[in-house]
């Protein structure tokens, strides 16, 4: 509903870019294979360079597998590669690759980036890199997330306009 | 809105084209009612898209999930085969809006049915209602807890 905040507080569980006593805290949640997040995904690089070390940005899973049938495997993925680590690199070779998120691209990927292929495969079907997804939609869904990208700021969900200027204009305004 | 406490109106719609869904045949079962402007809008496509993705939640609290507007039953087909919804939406299309009268979340002016939710409960009471602001996808978080709060209830 609106006015939403965000239920589950930003842990060492997250995955946090930046400073993370900063100022401003930014979670997002994300489809990998929804063309807004896409859309959103160079914004949020250009705001955190803007932003430097006031932005604190995470991101949290929110794969809408009906009509976006790679998401859930792509934001896995994404999990395994933080197992070794490598969590931001594939976040942003996913999104830098959107439309070639089947499988074996994926796999490509994991090589790509230097991971151990072999264990991201075996990480893929685990138990605890699956729940982590599906506990990230869940947190986000009980935050009151109705579509993707929805994002948190300090907490509070942010139903305003996302693009560039606005955006940093907004951040600024705190 | 209805006024919760109170009876939910029985009604009978087309699920399908070639079939028809009553409200008392919910009975024993929770039941979410989504009423929302139109098919194929980008609001209700994101709101019907996300209970698609809910729905395994609500499930757990034995409810099941109906959408509801005026558009035709073929114009549903064709929506829900489109998005692959797993739950149906019912047509409220002749005579038109009359379900929606019903429940008090018709907007006459622009012949659409109002963004709205009910909850109701297995005795087909009225528990919970919401109305959103039209533009505004509400999310499935005041469901959620309206389903939860009426499981306490009975446990306690």
């Amino acid at each position: 509903m609106s006015g939403s905040l965000l239920t589950r507080k930003v842990t060492a569980k997250d995955h946090i870019q930046g400073n993370s006593s900063a100022a401003i805290e930014l979670v997002e949640y994300g489809d990998y294979q929804c063309p807004h997040c896409g859309r959103a995904y160079p914004i949020i690089k250009k705001l955190q360079h803007a932003l430097g070390n006031k932005l604190k940005f995470v991101f949290r899973n929110f794969p809408l597998t009906n009509i976006h049938p790679d998401a859930m495997n792509a934001a896995v993925a994404s999990e395994a590669a933080g197992k070794q680590g490598k969590f931001w690199e594939m976040h942003d070779m996913i999104f830098e690759h959107q439309d070639q998120l089947s499988e074996s691209y994926l796999f490509s990927y994991a090589q790509e980036l230097g991971l151990n292929v072999e264990q991201f495969q075996n990480d893929m079907v685990s138990e605890a890199v699956i729940s982590k997804v599906e506990d990230d939609f869940e947190s986000g869904m009980r935050s009151g997330v109705n579509g993707t990208p929805s994002f948190f700021i300090n907490g509070e969900k942010y139903s305003n306009n996302w693009d560039y200027e606005p955006f940093l204009n907004y951040l600024k305004s705190l | 809105m209805l006024a919760v406490g109170t009876p939910a109106p029985e009604f009978e719609l087309h699920s399908t084209p070639d079939q028809k869904l009553k409200l008392s045949e919910l009975k024993g079962k929770k039941v979410i009612l989504a009423f929302y402007p139109a098919d194929w809008s980008p609001v209700c496509g994101d709101q019907m898209g996300l209970y698609n993705e809910t729905l395994r939640f609500f499930k757990k609290h034995n409810a099941e999930l109906i959408g509801i507007s005026v558009d035709s039953k073929w114009c549903h087909l064709a929506f829900s085969q489109d998005r692959k919804f797993h739950f149906p939406l019912l047509a409220d299309f002749e005579p038109k809006g009359e379900v929606a009268r019903l429940y008090d979340v018709y907007d006459a002016k622009e012949g659409e049915t109002q963004r709205a939710l009910y909850v109701i409960d297995e005795q087909g009471i009225i528990r919970w209602a919401y109305l959103s602001p039209v533009g505004m996808n509400p999310g499935a978080d005041g469901i959620l807890n309206a389903l939860e709060e009426l499981d306490n209830v009975k446990q306690n």
